[in-house]
């Protein structure tokens, strides 16, 4: 049988137990950040570092990103590249969320004053 | 644009490399089937996450997720399905050395890890809902958790019935050194189906 061109590529095998090692010591990390009494911010981020370091773990040496074509690779960051973008599309809607949060008090005090009917609790109000 | 496309379709057509001479193998064309497929699947775990991600941002009465699910039992779960990923890797290993009783016994411990992560999901749903008295219906919380964590649930569950499969025609002696490919291929799946936990980890229950 003919040697085909993915196995030529893919016959390198990485230590697989180090990788597993890696990725039980990043899990305890993420553990031990999420319960740190550090503030919010540089936790998410922290979080968010150690996940993606995982998942990079996992693409590249599990599923051999790392030791195949580029094309694989620009296949596998396709998705990564559009919900980026998906996810900076969103920040219209967040920002103008985050204005209405800051702002509640007022929006509400404005829509009490539009209706006509002020006797009834508002349902926007939280209690 | 469709008239030139419709025009030079069958130019095109004549100049057509016969399938012979294609430069995908079986394997490769195998492979990169699948990851076209884990390159879409992956879009729609990002959408969601992306959504979850917006509601949680723009909601005043969002939870704490520790208070509410229970982060060392999901830990489990994390590192269940991480080592389940190696005997993955190790029952490809094997049959790419033609070593049939070591990639039965990876590829089952690798299913054995499936079942055993979806077990304690099934345990931890249940506490949710019978206990907590969550449904998908209760809050902008509870409906991203049950949809993430379903989601990735079913794919889970169709990791075990593929490999089951794989197993089965490896008992029957189907599988050999030659047809490593297909194992290759379920196993992107899989690791893919672990990488997508690794996030919903961080991103539902630890932040």
């Amino acid at each position: 049988m003919a040697v085909s061109p993915s196995m030529a590529h893919g016959h390198v095998e990485p230590n697989y137990i180090a990788i597993w090692i890696y990725l039980a010591v990043l899990t305890v990390l993420e553990l031990i950040v999420a319960y740190a009494p550090i503030p919010k911010a540089a936790m998410v981020g922290l979080l968010v570092g150690l996940a993606w370091a995982k998942a990079a773990l996992v693409a590249m040496y599990f599923m051999h990103l790392r030791f195949e074509r580029r094309t694989l690779a620009i296949i596998a960051l396709t998705p990564v590249m559009l919900v980026t973008f998906l996810t900076f599309m969103l920040v219209p809607d967040l920002s103008t969320r985050i204005y209405a949060r800051h702002h509640m008090g007022e929006v509400v005090k404005m829509e009490h004053a539009l209706s006509k009917d002020v006797s009834g609790p508002n349902p926007n109000v939280n209690p | 644009m469709s008239e030139a496309a419709t025009v030079q379709t069958p130019i095109h057509h004549e100049a057509a490399i016969e399938p012979v001479q294609s430069p995908l193998t079986p394997d490769s064309m195998g492979k990169l089937g699948m990851w076209l497929f884990l390159a879409a699947d992956a879009m729609t775990f990002g959408a969601a996450i992306a959504a979850y991600g917006a509601l949680r941002i723009g909601n005043l009465n969002w939870p704490v997720p520790s208070t509410i699910l229970g982060i060392p039992s999901t830990a489990v779960m994390t590192f269940i399905l991480i080592c389940s990923s190696v005997t993955m890797v190790e029952a490809l290993s094997a049959i790419r050395r033609d070593d049939q009783a070591g990639y039965r016994k990876f590829l089952a411990l690798t299913i054995l890890g499936g079942l055993a992560f979806l077990g304690l999901q099934a345990r931890e749903w249940t506490h949710l809902i019978l206990t907590e008295g969550l449904s998908i219906k209760t809050s902008l919380f509870s409906a991203t958790f049950f949809i993430l964590t379903g989601f990735h649930g079913c794919h889970v569950f169709g990791g075990v019935v593929y490999l089951s499969v794989l197993l089965l025609r490896g008992l029957a002696g189907k599988i050999t050194a030659a047809r490593y490919g297909l194992v290759e291929v379920a196993g992107l799946y899989w690791h893919f189906v672990d990488l997508v936990w690794i996030l919903i980890f961080t991103f539902v229950y630890l932040i």
